[in-house]
């Protein structure tokens, strides 16, 4: 550790010897603390502007009936908002959508980002060309990337069909087949960033303990759900609660494929449209609100429920 | 063990993950210089004559061109202001004892994995109220917010490796105090700054759903907002072409950036999430 790290914390704990109950708060360590406050208040103010108030905003006029179009006859309905989204069909269409693509593609992410973290870590030639070309995809425009797959598979343009002798073949004519195509894009665009965040976890597996496993005959699937998995079960846990997040709240994609025709409507497209394209303000606000609520119980689910260490992303040991 | 025929198939695989990256990127480049007269036709993966018409066409259109000034200019002075600002509360976060860090780190996290589209309505009235919708400010102010987290967490990591005392221990040898920030902080932070920049670029020039949900016209439409709602050169000709030029020109400086900083990048989209 460094010698005189935060002058602070030795204050403190000279302080903390002196007398019990509450330390006495020096003026060194007062001045400190305005001056963290002083340096991180932009930052508070920012982010709170833009969030908190709109979210605010939106809980209140999601307890109004009230359309852009026709603002006079804005009224309050109470909760009968949230009792109109909850009991249609397109929310819930929405729902299983959202929840199809999330599933898929952190799936099929994590298994393949091992893969690929696991390539990277062990190749010995072209070590950072393979990481070079991993964060193309990471930094195209996901509009860019969705636009590349609609065409290699739409009709007129695409030569997938071709290739694999499916003739006529519509794509994006189908829920499924859309979904398919939007989760491939998915997987495509972000499986680099789950690979470098399980390749950071994967060099803090020490060396000693596989190589303990290997002298005791442990074979190399043994290897790896005995050592490796456990030993970056915190890395796996943030990736995969980054990335369902992530996922969860998919736009750009399934908007550029299909628009959300064919029930291909995912939860953050319904919000959009609601809200931007019909100005339904009021129920638009009540599918905003829901999202929130989801969003926040997928990290309870994470954060208590797996117990996914955050205190590593948060950067406070 | 045979170690040498194991290394070549790691060459192998990694082989297999250049191809797996590269292999869009073409069918993107073959596309934008098909003609857009006849890439139906020519359903295969290459084009069977290359033009250069689709970027004549887009270069042409005024909705490509502004939107290319407004995502140059607007992910820009959004990336700027955000490293500024960021900066200080890293700054703090990394070198203060103050009560306000768990809350301020806590709070970049709720922000990363809160979702954009339940703010475009309300985001949407009040800029329409404020009279700043479809303006850059409109744009740069959202930006910031959601590119803070991520700004703030990079940065923090790196201040965190940089010795610190080396600043006291260059005043002990006679340096004034702006001088041991100057010589000796500064080039240690740059490359935190720097990287961080960079993420942060990449964030605001990917941006789409504020910026097809906070525009309305050429004023401010970025480049995929702008994407998504051309439809060529006339209402006769398929966009396809042009559409995949048009994502050739904005995916050059993606790959510039990766190329010449891919070791920084990694180092920065890691250092936040996993640390060592």
């Amino acid at each position: 550790m460094t010698v005189i790290e935060t002058p602070a914390a030795a204050q403190v704990a000279k302080e903390a010897t002196g007398g019990a109950g509450e330390p006495p708060v020096s003026d060194r360590l007062r001045h400190e603390r305005r001056l963290g406050w002083r340096l991180s208040a932009p930052a508070f103010v920012v982010m709170i502007l833009v969030t908190a108030y709109p979210l605010g905003y939106a809980l209140v006029l999601s307890l109004f009936k009230y359309r852009l179009t026709d603002p006079g006859a804005r009224k309050f309905v109470g909760l009968q908002n949230y009792l109109t989204v909850l009991t249609d069909p397109i929310w819930w269409s929405s729902f299983v959508t959202t929840a199809v693509i999330t599933l898929a593609s952190v799936a099929v992410e994590l298994v393949l980002g091992f893969g690929f973290a696991w390539v990277m870590f062990r190749i010995l030639r072209g070590r950072s060309l393979v990481r070079t070309a991993i964060l193309v995809p990471y930094g195209i425009i996901t509009v860019v990337s969705a636009f590349i797959w609609r065409y290699a598979f739409q009709l007129d343009s695409g030569f997938v069909n071709q290739w694999f002798g499916l003739g006529d073949m519509n794509w994006f004519g189908d829920r499924w087949s859309s979904l398919f195509v939007i989760t491939l894009s998915e997987i495509w665009k972000t499986t680099p960033f789950i690979s470098l965040l399980l390749l950071a976890g994967l060099v803090q597996v020490p060396e000693e303990l596989l190589e303990a496993a290997r002298v005791d005959g442990a074979t190399a699937w043994q290897r790896l759900w005995k050592v490796v998995l456990p030993n970056m079960k915190a890395a796996i846990m943030v990736a995969v609660l980054f990335r369902t997040l992530d996922a969860w709240r998919i736009f750009d994609n399934p908007f550029i494929m299909t628009a959300g025709a064919n029930d291909t409507e995912t939860l953050s497209i319904l919000a959009y449209r609601q809200n931007v394209t019909l100005v339904n303000l009021g129920a638009g606000s009540s599918v905003s609100v829901l999202l929130f609520l989801t969003v926040v119980l997928i990290a309870f689910v994470f954060i208590k429920g797996f117990k996914t260490d955050l205190s590593q992303v948060r950067g406070d040991r | 063990m045979d170690g040498r025929r194991t290394s070549h198939w790691w060459t192998f695989w990694g082989v297999l993950i250049l191809a797996w990256a590269a292999f869009p990127l073409l069918w993107m480049v073959s596309l934008a210089f098909k003609s857009p007269a006849t890439f139906r036709s020519s359903s295969g993966f290459w084009p069977k004559e290359w033009t250069w018409e689709n970027f004549q066409t887009v270069f042409r259109d005024e909705l490509f061109t502004s939107a290319l000034r407004n995502s140059f200019g607007i992910s820009i002075i959004a990336t700027l202001l955000s490293v500024i600002i960021a900066m200080f509360a890293a700054y703090a976060i990394a070198r203060l004892d103050f009560r306000g860090k768990k809350l301020l780190l806590s709070m970049a996290l709720a922000i990363a994995m809160f979702p954009q589209a339940a703010l475009v309505g309300p985001l949407f009235n009040m800029w329409r109220g404020l009279g700043i919708y479809d303006t850059w400010i409109g744009l740069i102010i959202p930006y910031l917010t959601f590119a803070l987290p991520l700004s703030i967490w990079t940065m923090s990591a790196f201040f965190r490796q940089i010795p610190w005392e080396m600043e006291q221990a260059a005043q002990v040898d006679g340096a004034t105090a702006w001088q041991a920030f100057r010589k000796v902080i500064v080039p240690l932070a740059a490359p935190g700054v720097f990287t961080t920049a960079i993420l942060t670029f990449f964030f605001c020039w990917n941006e789409f759903l504020l910026a097809a949900s906070l525009t309305s016209t050429n004023r401010a439409r970025t480049v995929p907002a702008a994407l998504s709602f051309f439809t060529g050169a006339s209402q006769f000709e398929s966009p396809v072409t042009a559409v995949m030029a048009a994502s050739v020109v904005v995916t050059i400086p993606v790959v510039v950036l990766v190329l010449l900083f891919q070791r920084r990048i990694v180092a920065g989209l890691t250092s936040g999430a996993v640390k060592g």
